[in-house]
This record gives structure tokens, sequence and C-alpha cells, in this order.
């Protein structure tokens, strides 16, 4: 069942030297599956991430022949109608918990908000479902930490508490763009573990934006390239060593292998004519 | 001054007693620190400066006999270290001297004359607070907008514009051509002998003794110069309002609250403001003293007796005990507002706590 | 013709400077391509001129003498022959607006010299030397930074005397301060860099380094914060001409100019408000000019 359905997106950014192209005429679809789309910073991965959500900043222009999520036509969607779908049906992980969690706002309170932004519900029986929550994203104290703010946790505990909070209301697509970037190693695996678990038992949707393609293979059922705001390859994950398109290719040739000494290590090759 | 962000640290331990303390001790020190350098300042312009300080001090009419009296009563005659630890023991213990003006002892004269003061700035606050941070974050939000353009417009003419000729305009206008407030003047002289005063704030005192015709009349005299004040405070207050808010609303806990699906007048009110509430209230302070300063010139113009009226009347009459000593008190409130707007800094922000 | 000025265009925005001249030619046609895309700016410019050239040629701009008035024709309303009226002296308030304009300007442009260099050679030294040259010198500086400036402006020119060199010392001594926080600034980021390092590694004296290499690395900052200051010069100087405290009478100073019209507010309101329209011109083209020069030098602060 497809829960995205994109045809021909384009993002611009007018500026004074002219307009900045950031996505141009992409097309794909979401079912209740792993999406990944990769490439590297500037590929325009983040804006269509931001773009679903209605979250393009006001001056930029967003065009498309079709924007839906489930049948609901987003572009031609009222402000308060996209707001209701955020949180409660869309959501979106964002990189860095330094700076994605309110650092003045307690991290309980901060998830009790998206809860009841959506749902009716007491004090208390908001503050029972956000310990659940928290429970359920492997967080040990719940209590403890539901008192603490943002910056007297760890990056691994922020971005847990930030999957808490956009989990809480349930949606069914959820967006994580570049979830475990801002994480040391270590903990990248933890949190890997937990939004895999939750995708799967909630039977979300999920859309992991990254520039890592290995880790991505491992993780997603099909992947999308983009470059310079274009997508050049789709591919199930599984079929990845068979890409087509040399910049596909260039990226898996770039990650070091431990088994084979290579010198020199190649480059990422860029051709002008891709972005046709 | 010192209000810049000190590095957001990734400790995880909870606010300490420690934290506070510290912050109390540097509030302190700093503080001590500067006040010495304000007394030191003060001794320099009033014993160094002045070619012969004693007539400075007595005034130039001064019979040759009060000179030599003088000379001595102050010291004069000692080295300048054994007169500065003179000057230093007096000062602290609140002592500036006699004023030749009234004959009073100077800080006798400060403490009468300050409520004036602080009534008239803090009115001027509050009406800067209620216009200014509304405007700043409506600015802020609605950027390159009519209201953006007016907030930077109102800025620019605020930091252009002498206050003691806006409000010779304002009585101009207000006053004598549209009659809609009282003139110079602090309350009615048909008031100003039956009208008790309990704290020195005039209004608070009225309000509470239930006089509401002399509440009235106090109103309509403070209205002007308040207005004029927290126009300044206003101008001050919203610009740095809207620039706070710029930078907060471009940060990703932004993303993050509209990504939950958050209201946007929650979003703005909030989360960006409680933000940039920290820094705020540092501005606040600042704009506060700043007020303290401008109500020399302002007190001038509306012949309000408070601290400012005292300093310039002193001026004019070269009363130096009198001007040092209402320079040291408005330097230490300054002072004290700066330093403590530093403080609150940083206990308010739940980062620099840890 | 055209042709040419295109070439010119190009030369000046060339990417591979083929000299020190050129390369600093076309830093300078960018920095004026964006200074002048504020019109606000522009306008600011345009008024700091005009009070240049009034100031310059105050002797054949003013139709009348400035401080000699003809006492029959005292408090005049302003008409087609005295445009601004006339005081109580009879003085034409025009021509003593004109002339006050030499006042404004002397006071600032000392203001300026005496204290930016002070804050300067305070704030590079500091920044520099580092240790406990640093510490006392940054904590003076904090001090200064603490005082209400117009009251100690005040206490200063009460012990100084009156007069306009006074209010100038009094001022001066009064706004050195944000200086010295600037260049301090400054200097930090560029002390450690490597090519101050390599000209220290040449043997270059202390000294040397702080006046040759890290001095003009401060001075856009520092103009532009100069700049955004001359309004509160203005407005202090005007204080202190209001108090009594400036420039004396005859002289035609602005804030002077005011306190005399005090008196006539009620009925000759022009008298006051003439020179104090003056101030809040003057004041608003160096704010503009200012903000405008924030922005072009310094493209950080406004990309967006």
């Amino acid at each position: 069942m497809t829960l995205l359905r994109i045809e021909d997106l384009s993002i611009r950014f007018p500026t004074r030297t002219g307009d900045i192209e950031a996505v141009r005429d992409i097309s794909f679809s979401v079912g209740r599956e792993r999406l990944a789309i990769v490439g590297e910073s500037g590929s325009g991965k983040s804006q269509t991430g931001r773009a679903i959500l209605g979250l393009t900043p006001a001056f930029a222009q967003v065009t498309a022949k079709r924007l839906e999520f489930d049948g609901i036509d987003l572009l031609k969607a009222t402000p308060r109608l996209r707001r209701d779908l955020r949180g409660k049906r869309i959501a979106m992980i964002l990189q860095d918990p330094k700076y994605s969690l309110n650092p003045v706002m307690r991290i309980g309170r901060q998830i009790v908000e998206a809860l009841r932004a959506h749902e009716n519900v007491g004090t208390r029986e908001a503050r029972e479902r956000t310990l659940d929550m928290l429970a359920a994203v492997q967080i040990r104290d719940p209590a403890r930490v539901f008192d603490l703010y943002p910056h007297e946790v760890s990056g691994g505990m922020g971005q847990r508490a930030m999957i808490a909070m956009m989990l809480i209301a349930g949606p069914e697509l959820l967006i994580a763009d570049e979830p475990t970037s801002a994480l040391d190693v270590t903990v990248q695996l933890d949190i890997l573990a937990i939004l895999d678990r939750l995708v799967a038992e909630r039977g979300m949707g999920l859309i992991f934006i990254s520039h890592d393609l290995r880790l991505v293979s491992s993780f997603c059922d099909r992947v999308i390239v983009m470059y310079a705001g274009r997508v050049v390859e789709e591919i199930a994950a599984s079929e990845l060593s068979r890409a087509k398109h040399p910049y596909t290719q260039g990226l898996l040739n770039c990650m070091p292998s431990i088994d084979a000494d290579r010198h020199p290590l190649p480059t990422l090759e860029r051709r002008p004519e891709w972005l046709l | 001054m010192a209000n810049v962000a000190t590095a957001v640290e990734p400790g995880r331990r909870r606010k300490g007693v420690s934290a506070v303390v510290s912050a109390v001790l540097r509030f302190v020190v700093v503080g001590a620190v500067t006040f010495l350098g304000l007394l030191t300042v003060t001794f320099f312009i009033g014993r160094v400066v002045p070619i012969d300080p004693v007539l400075a001090i007595v005034g130039d009419r001064a019979s040759a006999s009060a000179v030599a009296a003088a000379r001595q009563q102050y010291g004069l005659d000692l080295p300048l270290w054994q007169q500065f630890a003179l000057y230093l023991k007096k000062a602290l213990t609140g002592d500036f001297g006699t004023s030749v003006l009234s004959s009073n002892p100077v800080m006798q004269d400060i403490l009468r004359v300050f409520p004036a003061t602080l009534e008239l700035a803090t009115a001027g606050t509050l009406i800067g607070l209620f216009f200014g941070i509304p405007l700043g974050v409506l600015a802020a939000v609605k950027r390159d907008s009519l209201i953006d353009q007016i907030v930077r417009v109102i800025g620019l003419v605020g930091y252009s514009i002498p206050i003691f000729w806006l409000g010779l305009m304002g009585l101009l206008i207000f006053y004598a051509k549209l009659d809609w407030v009282a003139g110079p003047g602090r309350i009615d002289i048909a008031y100003e002998y039956t009208f008790t005063p309990i704290t020195g704030l005039f209004l608070f005192d009225a309000a509470i003794q239930g006089e509401w015709a002399a509440f009235a009349d106090i109103f309509s005299h403070i209205i002007l110069p308040a207005s004029l004040l927290g126009y300044f405070s206003m101008a001050y207050i919203s610009r740095m309002t809207r620039s706070f808010m710029l930078n907060e609303l471009a940060q990703e806990y932004i993303v993050a609250a509209r990504a939950k699906g958050l209201r946007e007048t929650r979003i703005i009110w909030g989360h960006a403001l409680r933000n940039a509430a920290v820094p705020l209230v540092t501005v606040i302070a600042l704009s506060y003293a700043t007020l303290l300063e401008g109500s020399v010139l302002t007190e001038t113009i509306f012949a309000w007796p408070g601290i400012g009226m005292y300093l310039t009347n002193s001026l004019q009459n070269a009363d130096m005990n009198a001007v040092l000593g209402g320079t040291i008190v408005i330097g230490t409130v300054f002072i004290g507002l700066n330093l403590f707007a530093d403080l609150l800094y940083r206990l308010l922000d739940p980062r620099t706590r840890a | 013709m055209s042709a040419n000025a295109i070439s010119r265009r190009d030369w000046l925005l060339s990417e591979r400077p083929q000299s020190r001249l050129q390369a600093r030619l076309g830093r300078a046609y960018m920095t004026w391509r964006r200074f002048s895309a504020n019109r606000l700016a522009l306008i600011g410019l345009a008024i700091i001129v005009a009070l240049l050239v009034v100031a310059a040629f105050a002797d054949l701009i003013a139709p009348y003498p400035p401080t000699v008035g003809d006492l029959r024709q005292g408090l005049l309303p302003p008409s087609a022959e005295h445009w601004f009226g006339t005081d109580d002296q009879g003085r034409d308030i025009l021509s003593r607006v004109i002339y006050g304009s030499r006042l404004t300007l002397y006071v600032i442009v000392l203001v300026a010299i005496i204290a930016a260099p002070v804050g300067l050679i305070v704030g590079t030294v500091a920044g520099y030397a580092g240790g406990w040259i640093d510490v006392v010198l940054t904590r003076i500086t904090d001090i200064f930074l603490a005082f209400p400036k117009l009251i100690l402006a005040l206490a200063f020119v009460a012990a100084l005397g009156p007069g306009i060199e006074n209010a100038v010392i009094a001022i001066a001594i009064t706004s050195w301060p944000p200086y010295a926080r600037i260049a301090r600034a400054e200097t930090l980021t560029v002390r450690n860099s490597d090519y101050i390092s390599a000209v220290r590694l040449m043997g270059a004296s202390p000294w040397r380094i702080i006046l040759r290499h890290i001095m003009p690395l401060c001075i856009s900052s520092l103009i532009v914060r100069v700049t955004l200051d001359m309004a509160g010069i203005i407005i202090t100087a005007a204080g202190l001409g209001f108090l009594g405290l400036g420039a004396q009478p005859p002289l035609p100073e602005w804030g002077a100019m005011i306190a005399s019209g005090r008196r006539f507010i009620l009925d000759q309101w022009w008298v006051a408000a003439m020179p104090g329209a003056a101030i809040l011109i003057v004041s608003l083209g160096f704010n503009l000019l200012g903000d405008g020069l924030r922005d072009a030098l310094d493209p950080r602060g406004s990309r967006q």
C-alpha cells in the first residue's frame, strides 16, 4: 500500500543572483517500507524530506505534479490540515539532538507537548504515556530523564528522546534525516536498532535520509540516490552492487574496506552531464 | 557588558550549588573592583583635575578662612595617596560631604530625591517592555513586512534624537497645544500639601491611600516624561528582541517543534521567545540602567525633582561634593544593574548553570 | 566606450589580480557595490556629504552672520526672509544652524581622533601581549564600559570647567572602551594565525607586528563602530551644550541653541525646534551610513 506518492517535485530558492534549484523534478513513492535517500550534502535530500512535511521556508517555491499522502493532496491542503498531519501522521527525526531539542525546556515537557498537540489527554495520562514512550526507546530511568534539560543528557540519550517525541502521537510515516550522523559510532548502532524495532512493531513507513551508503544498504529495503537535486538511481538495497549509474558506483567504491588495501583511494567523479 | 553567551557545556551534571555560588561570587568580586574603579575616577575628577580642589568644593565666593578650614577638613594638605584612602573610607560609609547648595549631607539629599527618579525610570521601562517585546517579536516573525520597517524606523529615530529636544517638543504639543497632559513637575500645587508620600513613589503612595484624585494628577504628570523614556527603551528593546528572535527562529529546535505539529503561536511565544528571554533579561536590565542615566536630561526638561535635576542643579552651581556624590550613586546603581544583568543571564540559562 | 567600461569592470572583478593595486581596487569596488545597493545607506552618505559641504562653505551659504543680530528683528517666525525664523537676539537661526555644523564636525572629528587610537592601542596590545597585561587592560576597559557615559562626562566637565574643548575631552575619555574591546577581539582571532607566526619568525618586533600587521586588520570594524557612535557623540555633545557645559555663547552650538530656545518654547517654538531637527538629521545620517558600512564591510553579519 502506498503512503506517499511524489511526482516531479521541484524546490527552488529565489535569490538576488537567480534561483537556486535545490530539488529538480524528482519522483518516488513510499509504502510501509524502509526507503533510503542517499546523496552528498547539497544534493537536496534534506529539502525533499522537509517539503513532505511542509517545512520549507516560506520564500521557497515548491511545485509538483503530485504530492500525495494517503490520498491527501499536500500542495492543496490548508495550513491547518498540514499542521494536523505533522507529528500525528508524518513525523521527522532531525540530525543532532543538541540543536533539535529546545534547550530551555525539560525533555518530558517537550514530549508531552507533542502528544497534547494532537490528542486531548489529561496531565497525568500524558505523563504516563511519555514515560512509557521513553521506556520504549530504551531509556532505563524514564522518570529521571523526564525532568532533565537536553544539555544534561548525552547525544545518544537525546536522540532517543527525539525519537520518543516524534513517535508518541503514532505517525504512519517517519522521516529520519541523518538520525545517527551526529552521534558516536558506538551509539549509532543502538539508535538504529531502536528505530528498526519501532518501525517494524508499528508498521510505519520510513524514509531514511543519509550520506552513508553502506549503513543504508544494510538497514533499508530500497535506495534512492540523489545528485545535485535529481534522482540518479533507484534500486533495491540488495542489488546495490549491481548499480548502473557511475555516481552510485563511485559512492560504493569510495568506501574503504579492511580486506583490500587500496592505494590510491578512488576519488568521487562528478560529471556535468549528470546535472541535465 | 559581559553578556556574551558562554560555551554550551556538554556536561551531564545537574545544576550544582557551586555554579550558583560561583556566579554570585563573580558578581561580588567584579562589582567590588568596578566600584573601586568608579571611586578612583571620581576621586581623580574631584581632587586632581580642578586647579584648586578646595575652591571646587566650597565655591569661589568662600572667604579665606572657609577655604583654609575646608583644606584641613578634607585633608587636602595630606599626600595624594592618603587623601585617596580617606576618600575611600568616607565614600564607603556613604559620606560624600556636605552640599554647598542645600547645606545638607549629600547622601541625605540624594536619598530624598532618588525615589522620584526610580519611579520615572521604572514607568519608562514598563512602557518600553509593554510595546517593545511584542513589536520586536512581530518584526522578527514577519521579516521585511511593514511592522519590521516600523521597528527599524523606531530604532533609528530612537538612536538619533536628543531626548531633551524630544521632551521640549512633547511639552509643546501635548501640554501647551493639545492640553492632554499636565505640565512640568511631579504633582499639582493643589495636592502638594495634602498628599503625604510614604515610599516616595507617588503613584504607588496615592493608590494605597485611595487618593484617586491625586493619583490622576500624578499620572497626568508622569505620563509624558515616562512615555519619552519609554520610547527610547522601546527602541532598544524592540531592536534587540527582533535580533534575538531571528536568531532563535533559525534554530533546529524550531523545525522540530513544527515537525511535532505545534501551532505557530505556541512555537513563537512558547519556544522561540522563551529562549530569547534569556538574553532579553540582560537587555532589559541594561535599558533600565540607561534610563536612569537618561533621566538626567529628562528631569531637567520636566522639572522632575529627581537625582538628575539634583545633579544638574549642583553642576550649574559648581557644588562639587553634590556632583561627585550624585555621580557615584548613579554610577553605582548603573554598575549594579549591569552586573545584575550578567548574573541573571548566568542563572536563567539552564546551559550555563551546569 | 561601453566596451571599455565593461573591461574596466572585469579588470576590477578579476579573480586573478595582477598587482596589489588591482586587488585592492577590486575589493573596494565590491564593497562599494554592496554598499550602494542599500538605498538607506546612500541617503546617510548624502546627509554626511551635505554636512561636510555646508560646514566647508558656511561663509558662502549662510545668508546672515551667525553671532550678530538685529534686536528689533527678534523672535520672528519662519518666513521667506528668515527660513528658520530668528532668535531672541534677532539672529537668523538658519545661519546659526549652518555655522553650528562646523562645531558639530569639530567635536566628532576630535573625539574620533582621540578615542579611536586609544582604543586601538589598548585593544591590540592587550590581545597580542596576553597574560597579565591582557588581564589588567581588559579589566580597566570593562570598568570604563560599566560607567554611565553621560554622567561621567558631566562630572569631568564640571571639574574641568565648561567649554567645547573640555566637552571633547570628557566625551573622548568615556568613548574609547568599546573600540578597545573590538580591537582586542579582532587581534585574538589573528594573533595565532600562520602569517603572523611567519612575520615573527622573520624577526619582526612585537611593536612592528602590532602596528603593521594587526592594526590594519582592525581598522574596518573600528570604522563601522566609530561611524555608528557618531550619533551618540553628537547627542552627548548637544546634551552638554544644552546644560551650559559645552560650547559657550555666542557660539552657535546646536545643543546650546536649544537651551536658549527653551524659554520661548510655548510661543516661539522654532527657536528650539530648528537646531534639534538639525541634530536629528545629522545623527540619522551617521546611523544610516554606519548600518550600511557594517553590512558592506562585514557580509557575514548580513547575508540573509
